[in-house]
């Protein structure tokens, strides 16, 4: 392997890695401060307990966030140096921002959250939370806008002589229709994984320990079921629209992830294919006729346009190359996004009818969709942006700089090794630890609460304390 | 001012807010190795820095980033050429945060031990470290006419970068110190301020050496001012600590800290990276910086934003004003 592939798959694995905590973290930022909320208003202790418990697996997941986080910013200098000398002008800014505007608010008041129980006022406690929720969704914004500016660029002119992309229009930066496409659906995406993590642990709690506090894993759980079931129909509907926006910019990752090789119209949707994706005669196939035609253009006869003739366009545009992304992993991460996300709002709704009327089902089934849930939409986000930044490829910033005209001229290949396996190996442990904690913590269920501490005494406990 | 002075002097402060913050936090993690004798105590130190260090940590992530947005260049060159180092603090850093969000986790006393090495780990290797590059940008390293980096790891390993990282480690330790000096109460503060007095003397010794080697190298006479003040700030918190007068030996490493990255900042200006090949392929805040207009968009951003996350921190250490008692850590 030389630098490129080394540097590739260090990209893949540590931001696939990096974002198997960010959707949890968003959407669960904000599950626990409405859980918050909701004992600030009633006073109702289930709330307080749930809150806490949620809390401690909400701290959990967002330790291995920001430490898994700290390397995406660092990794474009050091391999991908030439991509960050190219894009830097326009790519550096919405990280900058990203940084002063989102991650202090989330680790200061994350701080003031962990540390104030007993020392904060609790409406002002309160605010905490939602003031750091509020910190990963703009976080969120920022570091889209500058995928999306990767994906459809705007706002700029080349600068021949410098050879760089240069900014002319921030204002068009911040709001690239692939942005405003994909801002929502990734949002509303954090909020299946945050219902199905809530819905599935409750229900597991209610299953197993019957007698332990299910009288407030309940309601826990009926709100994350309810969260998951209406974002899942949001994403299906954001989904909906930027795939529309996806073949009007990047049509051939539409026709990479459909694996259509001539143009369409009316283009039929690829339900199902078995056999090699490479053009030729599909061994077995199942495909519901205009489909695709309504999805990328919303309407049910226009045209979808084919692999191998955008192949021959943009030869004619950019000059002899293969322009195609892998079209197995495009067609597979697309189809295993929808079915694992369709399968978590099944999942959803089966537990939500086996709950109704204050029943606890039993059946050793629904125990294991419990287990399972939390799981599904998690991988679905992940299969999704897969399928976003290997349906990109051969680009880097498309139409305007090739992958493999991104890496560091000047690393070694015994560098890029080593750093490779050094986090390769790192995130396998911290894989281990991490889920055990979590079991351990599930496995505890609701915490006992504390008598209240006099907030003056300086020996006091530190709730939450390290 | 032009505005590329201006991001210049911004990134300057980063550092500053980067390195006096994280500084102290570096130094409370090294201390779980010397200072504390139990659990308990290990748990108080960590509670001193408890609310705040990742916020401080926040800072690198924000001199980063600003890094990319103002020069691209100097973030290019610097991040894969110091490739290795780099790596090595990124391991360090998560390490680090594992260590201590998920220490008391768990009961087990080998559980912690372990976060409690890799508290350590993590806070030696980025105080060393930091140093070490900083000295190196300041003192020059191999560029080519590309602005690519050709100098390999060893290189970075000279004896002015080797003095750097030391000085960084041994401030730190003592300014961390000094903090728990500050936020603790009883016998384990008094061990504290002891130990940072002792470890200062060394501290203060490589620091004057550093600080004179690089006024001889750098030649210029704000350099040799700076770095008077540096070590007079040093002084100043040295003989507060051992007066008893804990805030003013805090404020006195910090401002040392401040002063010192002010001091390699201006040795370094104009240049952001200097070419010890040829000065013709150095990079400079000119050379290296982004377009007028990205700039003018950053530095609205910066002038609102700024003073607004400065309050809130601000606020924050307030709220934590107080100092921690040891009698209801939990065993």
């Amino acid at each position: 392997m030389d630098v490129l592939d080394l540097a590739r798959w260090q990209f893949g694995i540590t931001t696939v890695y990096h974002f198997f905590f960010v959707p949890l973290t968003i959407g669960l930022s904000v599950l626990v401060a409405v859980m918050q909320t909701k004992w600030h208003r009633s006073g109702d202790e289930r709330w307080l307990r749930l809150t806490k418990f949620f809390g401690k697996l909400f701290l959990i997941n967002f330790a291995m966030g920001i430490a898994t986080g700290i390397v995406q910013e660092f990794q474009f200098g050091m391999n991908w140096s030439d991509y960050s000398r190219f894009v830097g002008d326009i790519f550096g800014a919405p990280l900058a921002i990203e940084g002063l505007l989102a991650f202090f608010l989330e680790s200061t008041f994350l701080g003031l959250w962990i540390f104030g129980w007993n020392r904060l006022k609790p409406g002002l406690h309160l605010a905490c939370i939602w003031i750091a929720a509020a910190g990963t969704v703009f976080s969120a914004y920022f570091i889209l806008a500058a995928n999306s500016f990767m994906q459809n660029p705007v706002g700029y002119t080349m600068n021949a002589e410098k050879g760089r992309a240069e900014l002319t229009d921030f204002g068009a930066v911040l709001t690239n229709k692939v942005l405003l496409a994909t801002f929502p659906h990734q949002i509303i995406g954090c909020f299946m994984v945050a219902g199905a993590f809530v819905a599935g642990i409750a229900l597991w709690n209610m299953m197993r320990h019957p007698d332990r506090d299910a009288d407030a894993f309940r309601p826990a759980f009926r709100m994350g079921a309810i969260v998951l079931l209406v974002s899942g129909v949001g994403t299906m509907i954001t989904g909906d629209f930027q795939g529309k926006v996806m073949t009007e910019v990047q049509p051939m990752k539409m026709a990479a992830a459909e694996a259509l090789y001539e143009d369409a119209k009316p283009a039929p949707f690829s339900v199902l294919t078995i056999g090699t994706l490479d053009g030729s005669e599909e061994v077995f196939k199942i495909e519901v006729p205009k489909l695709l035609s309504f999805l990328g253009t919303g309407t049910f006869d226009g045209e979808v346009r084919g692999i191998d003739s955008l192949q021959a366009e943009y030869e004619q545009k950019y000059g002899p190359g293969d322009y195609k992304p892998n079209i197995p992993v495009t067609y597979w991460t697309f189809r295993a996004m929808m079915t694992t996300g369709v399968l978590a709002m099944l999942a959803g709704a089966a537990m939500l009818w086996a709950t109704r009327r204050n029943q606890i089902p039993r059946s050793k089934w629904m125990l294991r969709t419990a287990i399972v849930l939390p799981l599904l939409p998690m991988v679905a986000n992940s299969f999704g942006w897969i399928f976003t930044e290997m349906g990109r490829q051969p680009w880097v910033v498309f139409g305007l700089m090739p992958t493999s005209a991104g890496v560091s001229p000047s690393t070694s290949v015994a560098e890029v090794a080593t750093s490779l396996i050094g986090f390769t190996l790192l995130y396998g442990v911290l894989a281990i630890i991490e889920v055990k904690l979590l079991l351990r913590y599930v496995q505890k269920g609701l915490p006992d609460l504390e008598p209240p501490t006099d907030p003056d005494d300086a020996d006091a406990p530190l709730a939450y304390a390290y | 001012m032009d505005l590329t002075t201006f991001w210049f002097i911004t990134i300057a402060v980063l550092w500053v807010g980067y390195l006096v913050l994280e500084g102290f936090d570096f130094g409370v993690g090294m201390l779980m190795a010397v200072l504390a004798k139990n659990d308990k105590e290990r748990r108080v130190l960590l509670n001193t820095i408890g609310p705040v260090w990742d916020g401080n940590e926040v800072w690198l992530l924000v001199a980063g980033g600003a890094t990319f947005a103002a020069f691209p260049e100097w973030y290019a060159t610097l991040f894969s050429g110091f490739y290795l180092p780099l790596f090595l603090i990124l391991l360090a850093l998560i390490v680090r945060i594992i260590g201590i969000e998920f220490r008391s986790k768990r009961d087990e006393p080998s559980w912690r031990m372990r976060c409690d090495a890799a508290i350590v780990f993590g806070s030696v290797v980025p105080a060393l470290l930091w140093g070490v590059a900083l000295a190196n940008i300041v003192r020059g390293v191999p560029i080519d006419a590309d602005h690519e980096y050709v100098g390999g790891f060893f290189n970075l390993l000279n004896p002015y970068g080797l003095l750097g990282g030391l000085v960084t480690l041994s401030v730190f330790l003592v300014h961390g110190a000094f903090f728990v000096g500050l936020k603790t109460v009883g016998e384990i503060r008094e061990r504290a301020i002891a130990l940072g007095l002792k470890v200062g003397v060394v501290a203060g010794a490589l620091a004057v050496a550093f600080v004179v080697w690089t006024g001889f190298d750098q030649g210029s006479l704000a350099v040799w001012i700076l770095g008077a003040l540096t070590v007079s700030a040093f002084l100043v918190g040295m003989a507060s600590a051992v007066a008893g007068r804990d805030g003013r030996a805090f404020a006195g490493t910090a401002v040392a800290i401040a002063l010192l990255v002010a001091t390699l900042f201006t040795g370094l200006f104009p240049d952001v990276m200097p070419s010890s090949l040829d000065a013709a392929w150095s990079l400079t805040t000119t050379n290296a910086a982004s377009t007028p207009y990205t700039l003018k968009i950053m530095t609205w951003v910066a002038v609102v934003f700024t003073p607004i996350v400065i309050g809130y921190q601000s606020w924050s250490y307030w709220v934590f004003r107080r100092r921690i008692g040891v009698h209801h850590i939990p065993v």
